[in-house]
């Protein structure tokens, strides 16, 4: 009672400073400067008619490396954590095989939700979209290639491989861009191109396309380490 | 138009603290979870009124779907364990 | 429309706390944060949206000239994309400890686990 009614004052307390926040806030009527650069720079400069991308990879592109690396951590921890004093010799487990149905729909729909991903991560300086929702769409289709059959032994090779090859191409590319061009992670190695093109923006599709396959080889691998735990 | 879009806007923000509180006080844990996904989905249709269509993509596919998937696949080896620390809140 | 947004982006960061206080159950304090950390997406989300001006993208309805004349604020956007991601990260860790302590001492309640209390 008394634990509820500390909680209860501490959250009066705080939602006292977001009242006055709320209150005091007012939405701008124009650009602040950082965003209208970005705006009057993005088409001419890196060639990417989405500017959330152009951000994401070339104006901010070392945050995105420390998010791909975070990202590798966390799901290196789940693998170890998941994997420490589980008994080596596992009795074969017996599950309630999936039905006709989703064995028969994950056969038509894995190949397509794959190629989804793949088109999204590959268009990210085009349209909406990007490495990180491709990456995502993957993991669902290995989620589903999972539920179909749970039984089915994932090659952790398979995608550990795939994870270590796009995140040392990533620092490859941003090295490249320090020897080719103006920065780390400058994305001017390549041709700009046009704006509109699906080959332009210089090599802002290789590397969304690598940290693409990189976030669904890590999302895959999170969810393949929870699906081979025991029940309790 | 612009009516509408606020209308639409009322309604979801309500729905979506509808969603977040039976999330916490759900009876059952199943609940809880598929509660706090459609906060996650409703959120993502927020983002895309309020003009982000990446952060909407990105919320559909990450916040409402793998998180909850997450959630069942450990619900599922944890079965015994659901219903620990609720009857004296 | 953007103080309803932001409005119930702390309120659902106050939601998510209260749940994360005073809950004992693993679980639900796992989706707790989940709904705070939804909250906290909103709110800087709609931070960064100006009244009248659509999704920073440039195609055949907003030409690259009259670009910082239509667009909203893009960088609140890229802030946000990366804390969806680390936030899915952070649940599935805070996931992989309540299923290993759940393996110890068959047991999902905070109040159980006092090895740290003095």
């Amino acid at each position: 009672m008394i634990k509820r009614l500390v909680a209860l004052l501490l959250l009066v307390a705080i939602g006292t400073i977001f009242t006055a926040l709320l209150a005091g806030y007012e939405a701008d009527a124009l650009l602040n400067l950082t965003a209208r650069y970005y705006a009057d720079h993005a088409a001419s400069d890196i060639g990417a008619a989405n500017i959330v991308t152009a951000i994401i990879v070339t104006y901010r592109g070392l945050d995105t490396l420390g998010e791909v690396t975070v990202l590798f951590l966390a799901a290196t921890v789940v693998g170890l954590v998941l994997a420490l004093g589980q008994r080596h010799e596992k009795a074969p487990r017996s599950l309630v095989p999936a039905g006709e149905l989703l064995t028969t729909g994950t056969r038509f729909l894995a190949p397509l939700i794959m190629l989804l991903g793949a088109y999204v991560f590959a268009n990210g300086h085009l349209t909406p979209g990007g490495g990180f929702q491709g990456g995502a769409i993957i993991a669902s289709g290995t989620l589903l290639l999972l539920l179909a059959d749970p039984l089915k032994h994932f090659s952790h090779a398979l995608i550990a491989t795939i994870e270590s090859f796009a995140g040392i191409f990533y620092v490859a590319i941003g090295l490249l861009g320090l020897v080719l061009a103006g920065g780390f992670l400058d994305n001017r190695i390549l041709p700009t191109g046009e704006l509109g093109a699906l080959f332009s923006a210089g090599a802002i599709p290789l590397i969304y396309s690598l940290v693409g396959l990189k976030v669904g080889a890590e999302l895959s691998s999170m969810l393949a380490n929870l699906s081979a735990t025991e029940e309790l | 138009m612009s009516i509408l879009l606020t209308a639409m806007t009322a309604v979801l923000c309500l729905a979506m603290i509808g969603a977040a509180l039976l999330a916490i006080s759900g009876k059952a844990l199943p609940v809880a979870i598929l509660a706090a996904g459609l906060v996650s989905l409703v959120a993502s249709v927020l983002f895309l009124i309020l003009a982000a269509p990446d952060v909407a993509m990105t919320e559909a596919a990450i916040g409402s779907g793998l998180t909850t998937f997450l959630f069942f696949f450990v619900l599922g080896r944890v079965r015994a364990g659901e219903r620990s620390g609720d009857d004296n809140d | 429309m953007t103080y309803m947004a932001m409005g119930t982006g702390f309120l659902l960061i106050l939601i998510g706390f209260y749940g994360a206080l005073t809950k004992r159950n693993l679980l639900r304090m796992i989706v707790a944060f989940t709904v705070a950390d939804t909250g906290v997406n909103l709110v800087i989300v709609a931070v960064g949206y100006l009244p009248g001006r659509t999704a920073p993208i440039l195609d055949a309805a907003v030409k690259a000239s009259e670009a910082a004349a239509r667009i909203i604020d893009p960088v609140p956007q890229a802030l946000v994309l990366t804390a969806i991601v680390i936030g899915v990260g952070v649940t599935a860790l805070m996931l992989a400890y309540a299923y290993k302590l759940y393996e110890k001492k068959q047991t999902l309640d905070i109040a159980r686990f006092t090895e740290l209390k003095w």
